[in-house]
């Protein structure tokens, strides 16, 4: 039903072919996002969204804009005109609470080679620093210690009120880098070189600390790395879990297939439990106390997926370069392990007609472990081209921008419902309207 | 629209008044008197036979000085439309009563001539031989070379139709006295144009004749005047004593709109006052045109291409002299301005005035309904309100310092850019006291508007009986002066002052009052958008779409009568499938109907007896007013030979009841044989087959055209239900095909199924070449869209599937549809391929109708406190979800689908609401996650 044939058949079948993802069908009682607004503002790809407060966020893209918005009604508080490039980094800085009142700044970065401060209250440029030799190409703030740091060919450290209180060599490596950027905490305004880790084989495109103890890097080719951040020794690693080693039942020629983009780390988030990886086409969970991927989606979306974050309720929202975004829910598997996998990834891989079987196929057991599969709730289909980023707002909805140089909020259509009504009545009593009406 | 064909006959029968009682009642203007004449084979629109004329049409005729009165010119220029009507015996009978006092020249105690800025008077005529009516308006423009510098003018509307006169005598008087107001500017200015010159003139005789004497004095150097020498002196002295005159002149043509409102400041006594404020009311409407006046100065003091001319002694005052032609007399803007508007009065008042009458009625009480009526109401509708603002505004403007003190009325917004766009310079103090106006009263307008109909009622109720008789060939039925006193010093004495009917037309609220210079009105907003343009198609054309089926048959044995049905053919036809929902439904519409009426009915005391209170002179109606509503309601059943002897009342609501019938009659497009002959007749003041107002005609003939089309649709296309309910279900629905014309035509079909998301146009597209996106869908409900074969055509396709789950996808070419299943009940009484109904715009009303009927549904639903919000504070959501759903299935007798399509439009009710008056609110994208089916023919 999905795939209705327009104009009877006369065009190509392709666009009705290639699903070897798996598709969720047009009834998505559980997807409760049933209204968008379409938030235009960019000219360019939008390629980052981070958030104020709780009903505020900015986006930043290739045009050099930064946009402030409301999340709830979808309102474009400002536009932040300054960069005369592209932005390469953002990141929220709220003042910490000594302060008499909060203030909440975002700090942007562009291929200009400056960082602006803004405050988000007023819409002004706070200050600006211009004194970089290379494009900054990472901002992270540490709270705690009131500093932010940016990260180009060398990393810096700053405080609030943009003194540079010190700063690296030049570096090269891009593992230190991101090594010593989560690291540095005690240093006294001085950054050293604590380790150097080098046990990735290829770029590290993903960093993320699950809890003072971890951190997990994934690289280009699939490298995955569990770390301690104290003593800084690799705790485990999945080196290629995307492979047929790990999942022997998959068919050899597969692997020629796979180009290294294709298994490239490139996003990770985790809870306490476990870390999810977007691995090319694929999602991944892996299980940090038992450390093995308990349950993966291989192809989760027609190409690479570009960001994945976990949500409170057991979700796994992922978007994706093909325009969509998916809901996700990690649940038990119920069926028993002596499932006729192998003709399922046959489908998988598109060498056999898309069909319902492929919805089950496509749940991936460990042997060991209690199996768990990601359960493709909802699809949000919107963009039109990759989607680069989401902000996820919890009740206000989801936030996502695009190549296609919009940003799209998504609601639960019930709630705004009722708030709508809500807001009526209330206005309804404003205007003394309700007593007529008595 | 509200022309519901499903509402139940309110009839006065004593035995149906008790089924009827438990129900609320409907309001007066929707009841259905039984028609008293049926036995006499006779109709109610036979009654004007012997006019000679075949329609309505506009005279201009003038009391020339020369050759007496003359018709001058008839709009529509057509001599068929006048036929064997002589137009110079009308002329003369309306010329001669002409009730201004063209009082001139030197008034006794002045030393100079003085104008006379005569009121129009408002005059109501008519020719029982003839069998002709008129609305004859009097005006009195200046030329220089005229006696006492005064050429009378009137304007008539002559009808066929007494009551059509009586009935719409308010709007006329509005109209006209903007025309009127139009021309007078447009000549006063010409008038100071040719003052200027003729001062110029005079100014370059006084140098000649200057010169000469002085040269005859040098020349002269015996001592003594020649004879010659003492005529130049004399005839200096004339020359200087004509410039002095003529610079008094000047200076009164301009300051004649200040020079009132500083009049009326200054009287002391409280009738007066009023009058007086009257004046200044009117006076300021002037003000904000005038800037006529300054402009003007300009304008003539950069005329530099006239040389001045040496004048005469005497300048030949005789018959051969040529008198100014109307053209000449008027700024050319100004002129054409006024046959505009002229124009427009011509199409406006066309028609039945049962059909006019009930436009209005319709169409003020649409204009209630700000909550819903911009769901489904033509865009044309919609637009049309700030038109009527304006318009609103420009009366409101002289009534408001009418009303300044005496009432605390009411009156609407103008607006103030309008005047911006006038092309001279604009005074800016009046202008500031309409935006403090602005705000408070805008309310209470539209309230009043909807009172006309009870207004009427109002004036067949008056108490004083007095009947015409009709034996004299001319009669005055009614003056009215217009809203404003007179100055008091100039005219009051000269002039009867007659009392105005002010009370009457305060009662009207400011919808239609005397408007005073409203000039800025018509030169900033066209004529056409001024034109009411809805309930067009109620119009008698609209009768005879039908031909006489069983069903209508049925329908009138049941109610005895030979209307027509109230039920369309549509519904009828689906009435035993959904009898029991239809009921429901009905006991609903009805419900609404009665919570509503009290509010519209409530203003009306309240605006009749505002003037009573404060104002002595204002409250007393005019006799001669009166008693042409008494001729009115005495004629009437003359005219249809049909004894007398009824209470007023109840043949006053009968007869406004039965006008309602009427085009109910022509909604229900019956044409069994007793509207087929009364339509025809009905057209006895009117032959024409529509109100031909471009803009007007465009929207009928669009309506027209959709509803065929729509028709057509739903006979050809068994899957229309489900494409229909994906419109109303606010998701969008696609038409694909290839040829061009046939998508743009099936869009037009569909076009009227689609909800307006907000006062702006339509949610719909005709054409699209280009793939779609996510933001069309936000923007557009409807789009008709371009399949190609080129690789281009491939995207096309790719985003349509893309975004299947936004979208039905309708496939002219293949004839299939793709969309979510419809079971609801709705949409097969909104379109069924059974229907009886033949005509396009028949249709269309059908349409409209029970999309009200959904209106009123959602409005319900929206403004139902509990509904959605809970009862108490522990109420859990669940509940409220509970009895949400009971109100929509159980209450509002929703089946099924049904339930979205109100829940969608009660959707679009809480962001029209809710929306901040200034932000356009962003479009949001509504959508289920449904499975779509593919429906094939």
């Amino acid at each position: 039903m999905l795939r209705w044939l327009i104009g009877g058949g006369r065009e190509p079948q392709g666009l009705a072919e290639k699903s070897s993802v798996q598709t969720v069908g047009e009834e998505q009682t559980r997807n409760p996002y049933t209204e968008l607004l379409v938030l235009k503002g960019h000219q360019d790809i939008v390629r980052f969204l981070v958030q104020i407060d709780d009903c505020r966020f900015a986006s930043a893209g290739d045009d050099g804009i930064v946009c402030l918005w409301n999340a709830q009604t979808g309102e474009k508080l400002f536009e932040l005109h300054g960069h005369t490039h592209k932005i390469t980094a953002i990141a929220p800085f709220s003042s910490s609470d000594a302060f008499e009142e909060k203030r909440h700044l975002i700090i942007t970065a562009s291929a200009d080679r400056t960082v602006i401060v803004w405050d988000c209250t007023s819409g002004r440029q706070v200050q600006k620093v211009s004194c970089f030799h290379s494009t900054v190409k990472c901002l992270t703030v540490l709270q705690r210690l009131d500093v932010w740091l940016s990260g180009g060919s060398d990393l810096c450290v700053w405080n609030r009120k943009l003194d540079l209180l010190c700063k690296t060599s030049h570096l090269t490596d891009a593992v230190i880098f991101r090594l010593t950027d989560s690291n540095n905490e005690s240093e006294g305004w001085n950054v050293l070189e604590v380790k150097r880790l080098v046990d990735h084989q290829d770029n590290i495109l993903s960093l993320v600390s699950v809890n003072d103890l971890t951190f997990v890097t994934g690289s280009h080719v699939g490298e995955l790395i569990v770390w301690d951040a104290l003593d800084w020794t690799k705790q485990a690693s999945e080196c290629n879990f995307w492979d047929s080693s790990v999942h022997p039942d998959v068919q050899p020629e597969i692997k020629l297939s796979q180009s290294p983009s294709e298994t490239s780390v490139q996003h990770l988030t985790s809870d306490e439990e476990y870390v999810f990886a977007a691995v090319g086409k694929g999602i991944y969970v892996y299980n940090l106390q038992m450390k093995c991927v308990i349950a993966c989606q291989r192809t989760a979306h027609d190409s690479s997926v570009l960001h994945i974050e976990k949500l409170p309720n057991r979700q796994l929202i992922s978007c994706s370069e093909d325009g969509s975004v998916r809901i996700w829910e990690l649940r038990e598997k119920q069926q028993l392990p002596a499932e006729p996998v192998p003709t399922g990834f046959f489908n998988m891989w598109g060498f056999g007609r898309a069909n319902k079987q492929a919805n089950q196929a496509a749940k991936k057991m460990q042997e060991n472990t209690p199996m768990y599969f990601l359960e493709l709730v909802g699809d949000l289909i919107g963009h039109s081209s990759a989607v680069q980023m989401f902000l996820y707002f919890g009740e206000l909805g989801l936030a996502t921008c695009s190549a296609d140089h919009l940003i799209i909020l998504w609601k639960d259509g019930e709630r705004e419902s009722s708030l709508r009504s809500l807001t009526l009545f209330q206005k309804l009593a404003q205007n003394g309207d309700l007593q007529l009406k008595l | 629209m509200i022309s519901a064909p499903d509402v139940v006959a309110f009839t006065r029968e004593e035995e149906l008044e008790d089924d009827l009682y438990r129900e609320p009642p409907l309001p007066e203007e929707y009841s259905v008197p039984l028609f008293p004449f049926a036995g006499h084979g006779a109709n109610p629109w036979a009654k004007v036979a012997g006019s000679k004329f075949t329609r309505d049409f506009i005279l201009i005729s003038e009391f020339s000085e020369q050759v007496g009165p003359q018709p001058l010119l008839t709009i529509p220029d057509d001599a068929k439309v006048s036929g064997t009507f002589d137009l110079n015996y009308f002329s003369l009978r309306i010329m001669s009563v002409d009730y201004q006092a063209s009082f001139v020249g030197h008034p006794p105690g002045s030393a100079y001539p003085k104008l006379n800025f005569v009121e129009d008077s408002k005059v109501v005529l008519g020719d029982s031989k003839e069998g002709a009516f008129a609305y004859v308006h009097h005006l009195t423009l200046y030329d220089l070379e005229a006696r006492g510098f005064v050429r009378p003018f009137c304007m008539a509307y002559i009808s066929a139709d007494e009551h059509k006169i009586m009935q719409q005598f308010q709007e006329l008087s509005a109209e006209f006295s903007k025309a009127s107001e139009c021309l007078k500017t447009g000549n006063r200015k010409a008038f100071a144009n040719e003052l200027e010159k003729k001062l110029k003139d005079l100014d370059y005789t006084r140098t000649v004749l200057h010169n000469e004497t002085e040269a005859q004095k040098r020349a002269n150097d015996k001592g003594y005047y020649t004879t010659q020498a003492i005529e130049k002196a004399n005839e200096l002295a004339s020359v200087e004593k004509s410039i002095i005159e003529h610079q008094d002149l000047l200076r009164q043509i301009r300051s004649y709109p200040y020079r009132k409102l500083k009049e009326s400041e200054f009287h002391p006594y409280e009738p007066e006052c009023a009058l007086g404020r009257a004046d200044a009311g009117c006076d300021q409407d002037p003000a904000p045109s005038d800037p006529a006046e300054p402009g003007e100065m300009h304008l003539y003091t950069h005329i530099p291409s006239y040389t001045p001319k040496l004048i005469k002694a005497k300048s030949a005052k005789c018959f051969d002299k040529k008198l100014k032609t109307l053209e000449e007399l008027c700024d050319v803007y100004f002129f054409t301005q006024t046959l505009d508007q002229l124009h427009h009065i011509e199409r406006t008042f066309r028609g039945d005035v049962c059909y006019l009458l009930t436009e209005q009625i319709s169409r003020a009480l649409l204009k209630q309904q700000s909550v819903t009526n911009f769901l489904f109401e033509d865009v044309s509708f919609l637009d049309e309100k700030p038109p009527e603002k304006q318009y609103r505004g420009c009366q409101g403007l002289g009534q408001d310092a009418m009303d300044g003190k005496c009432l605390e009325e009411s009156l609407t917004p103008k607006v103030v850019v309008s005047l911006g766009s006038y092309k001279s310079s604009v005074e800016c103090v009046p202008i500031k006291m309409e935006q403090e106006m602005e705000d408070s009263e805008e309310p209470k307008m539209s309230e009043s508007v909807t009172s006309e109909a009870q207004e009427n009622l109002d004036y067949l109720d008056a108490d004083i009986k007095g009947s015409i008789s009709s034996g004299e060939s001319i009669e005055v039925l009614g003056t009215e002066k217009s809203g404003s006193g007179l100055t008091k010093s100039e005219s009051q004495a000269s002039l009867p002052v007659m009392p105005s009917p002010q009370a009457g037309r305060s009662k009207v609220g400011s919808r239609r009052t005397v408007s005073e210079d409203s000039i800025e009105v018509l030169s900033t907003c066209p004529s056409e958008s001024l034109i009411p343009e809805d309930f067009k198609a109620s119009y008698p054309s609209a009768i005879n779409e039908e031909p006489y089926t069983d069903n209508y048959a049925d329908n009138d044995d049941e109610h005895g009568l030979r209307f027509a049905p109230r039920l369309s053919p549509g519904v009828a036809d689906e009435q035993d499938d959904v009898s029991k929902q239809e009921s429901l439904v009905q006991v609903d519409a009805a419900c609404c109907i009665g919570k509503e009426s009290p509010n519209f009915l409530e203003p009306l005391p309240e605006l009749g007896q505002k003037p009573c209170e404060e104002d002595g002179v204002v409250r007393i109606p005019p006799q001669p007013y009166r008693a042409a509503e008494q001729g009115l309601r005495g004629g009437f059943p003359a005219q249809d030979g049909v004894p007398g002897g009824l209470l007023p009342y109840e043949l006053d609501s009968r007869y406004l009841s039965g006008s309602r019938e009427v085009s109910k009659s022509s909604l229900d497009e019956c044409s069994d044989s007793t509207s087929y002959i009364s339509s025809a007749a009905s057209t006895c003041s009117d032959r024409t087959p529509s109100p031909a107002h471009p803009a007007c005609q465009a929207g009928e003939r669009h309506r027209k055209r959709a509803g065929q089309n729509a028709l057509r649709f739903i006979r050809q296309y068994p899957f229309a239900h489900p494409a229909i309910y994906s419109l109303l279900s606010g998701r969008t629905l696609v038409v694909l095909g290839e040829d061009e014309a046939m998508v743009k035509k099936l869009v037009t079909a569909l076009s009227i199924f689609v909800p307006n998301c907000g006062m702006y146009t339509k949610p719909v597209k005709h054409w699209v070449t280009s793939p779609l996106h996510l933001v069309d869908f936000q923007k557009w409900k409807l789009i008709g869209l371009q399949r190609t074969v080129s690789p281009a055509g491939v995207n096309v396709l790719h985003a349509l599937s893309r975004y299947s789950r936004y979208l039905s996808i309708l496939d002219a070419d293949s004839k299939t549809l793709r969309c979510p299943l419809y079971k609801g009940t709705v949409v097969a009484r909104l379109a069924d391929h059974r229907t009886q109904i033949k005509r396009g715009s028949t249709y269309y009303m059908h349409v409209q109708s029970i999309l009200t009927q959904l209106c009123s549904k959602a409005f319900l639903f929206t403004f139902c406190h509990h509904l959605h919000l809970p009862i108490s504070e522990r109420e859990p959501e669940e509940s409220v979800v509970n009895r949400r759903m009971n109100f929509l299935k159980l209450q509002l007798g929703l089946a099924n689908e049904d339930v979205k399509i109100v829940q969608y439009l009660a959707e679009l009710l809480k962001l029209h609401y809710i929306q901040e008056p200034g932000r356009g609110g962003s479009p949001l994208l509504r959508f289920d996650y449904v499975p779509s089916f593919l429906y094939k023919i």
